[in-house]
């Protein structure tokens, strides 16, 4: 079946293995069009799309951005800090004032659990959710995978992949883990017990508190960064308490018996989670994970624009 | 109806020789042409074509592509199935060079003016050229002639014109054969 099997895209929790292999084949096509002398196709000259982002972001905004323009769609952008939402608008009204300017798509970033879902219910468009408070933020994950299957060139079946940060808040964390299993990788979280939600083993996923042992254990590292914006009350004594015993050196990579692909969401905290040294070492994928970015939404829109009818 | 047989396989090796010594009169060493293989299924004809024109015609260097056309098409969300990509492989320029670009059967035009379109993405090229192996005659939707032809056909709509290969069916014919009833 090469069409997906969802119309929106509001979190890997909704997709099975058939539309993963879906997304990560089309992307390789998107791949290979950002990098051509003219990085645009004309497929999605009649669409338009909105990207609604509630809450601060570079990456994901801008990547969102540059996959639609080079799908040729029209694109306009919101933020919240410049609208009427700070005059008391509800979410609803605003998607709606927008969807009457005859938007297809909504691309929406909003701090609340499940506000995509939300909006899927009460307005006519496509929803892609850019990430949703410490719920799913299914295009990372789906970029993550797509980045460690080049990284390891095969798929992931049987890959041995580490999560290490600050699980707790971690949108990032939470859609990757949905990824990885569904591909059959296995799963493992490292950070400090206060930031490792209580009940993950259920999900299937191992816990390991020693930094050095789970990365022996590892194929791939992903590093998350600290959300101190998301923290009510203080997880750990301090940052240099946290970096000492889960911020990753190159003394420490060096120490392990094979090498490891190293990746991070961005932003990064330098010297924090990572130092500047391994950030910018040739075990990291970092940028190639901001480009690959790009072709998996590109991807993403693509597909969910198929099923639009005219 | 039934299945008829338009080309047989030696009918189709005499074919694909002209087809080659009609390359080379226009083209001598292919020193500033390059080959397009239009994805799926004009990539077999291009690759028995190079096969051809390196072993038998001593063509050195021989510069040959394919190019996936599924983003270029004018029926996405138009159609009932989804389109399915391909991939794309073009690892040189096109830039001033003199472009073949080769389908196996021109119908409608709309794939090739899809290629036209597409082929912008890879530079200015000297000039294009079609090169078909059938061409049904009648059935255009859009003002595109092939340079180089293989076999004209007058074939009607309820037709289809199926091309099979050694590479995937075990054998070098070309069918006409009723199309599918689409009640069912």
């Amino acid at each position: 079946m090469k069409q997906l099997s969802v119309e929106h895209l509001l979190g890997i929790k909704y997709l099975n293995k058939n539309d993963l292999e879906l997304i990560f084949e089309t992307a390789a096509h998107f791949k290979e069009v950002i990098n051509r002398p003219i990085k645009k196709v004309p497929s999605l000259r009649d669409i338009t799309i909105a990207n609604l982002f509630f809450e601060n972001s570079t990456r994901t905004k801008l990547s969102f951005e540059l996959a639609e323009k080079r799908l040729s769609a029209d694109v306009i952008n919101f933020s919240a800090g410049q609208s009427s939402v700070k005059k008391g608008e509800t979410l609803i009204d605003t998607v709606n004032n927008i969807l009457s300017m005859k938007v297809d798509i909504v691309v929406m970033r909003h701090s609340n659990v499940g506000a995509g879902i939300f909006l899927s219910k009460h307005v006519d468009a496509k929803i892609i959710n850019a990430g949703d408070g410490t719920h799913e933020h299914p295009t990372q994950a789906l970029l993550d995978s797509f980045s460690m299957r080049e990284a390891l060139n095969s798929d992931l079946k049987g890959k041995k992949i580490l999560i290490v940060g600050d699980v707790l808040h971690s949108r990032v964390a939470l859609s990757n883990i949905f990824a990885l299993q569904l591909q059959g990788a296995k799963v493992k979280v490292c950070g400090p017990t206060t930031l490792i939600p209580r009940y993950i083993s259920s999900l299937g996923v191992e816990v390991e508190t020693n930094l050095k042992k789970a990365l022996e254990w590892c194929d791939v590292a992903n590093v998350l960064r600290v959300q101190h914006e998301r923290m009510d009350i203080k997880y750990f004594p301090s940052t240099r308490e946290y970096t000492q015993l889960f911020g990753i050196n190159k003394e420490i990579l060096d120490n392990l018996d094979k090498k490891i692909v190293i990746m991070h969401p961005g932003p990064i905290n330098r010297g924090v989670e990572l130092t500047s040294d391994v950030a910018d070492s040739n075990q990291s994928i970092i940028l190639n994970q901001v480009e690959n970015g790009v072709a998996v939404r590109m991807a993403v829109i693509y597909l969910l624009a198929q099923q639009i009818k005219r | 109806m039934s299945r008829k047989t338009l080309l047989t396989s030696k009918e189709i090796e005499i074919i694909l020789h002209r087809l080659a010594c009609q390359l080379i009169e226009n083209h001598n060493d292919f020193s500033n042409t390059v080959l397009i293989g239009l994805q799926p299924r004009g990539t077999y004809l291009a690759n028995r074509l190079a096969k051809l024109l390196r072993d038998e015609y001593n063509i050195k260097d021989l510069q040959l592509g394919f190019l996936d056309i599924t983003f270029y098409r004018d029926d996405f969300r138009r159609r009932q199935e989804p389109l399915e990509a391909t991939s794309t492989q073009i690892d040189f320029l096109i830039e001033d060079k003199k472009v073949v670009i080769i389908d196996d059967v021109l119908y409608s035009g709309r794939s090739v003016r899809s290629a036209l379109t597409a082929l912008q993405s890879y530079g200015r090229p000297d000039n294009i050229e079609l090169l078909v192996l059938i061409d049904r005659r009648f059935s255009r939707h859009l003002p595109i002639q092939p340079n180089y032809r293989g076999r004209q056909v007058d074939a009607i709509n309820e037709e289809k014109v199926v091309v099979c290969w050694q590479e995937t069916h075990k054998e070098d014919t070309i069918y006409l054969e009723p199309k599918p009833s689409k009640l069912d």
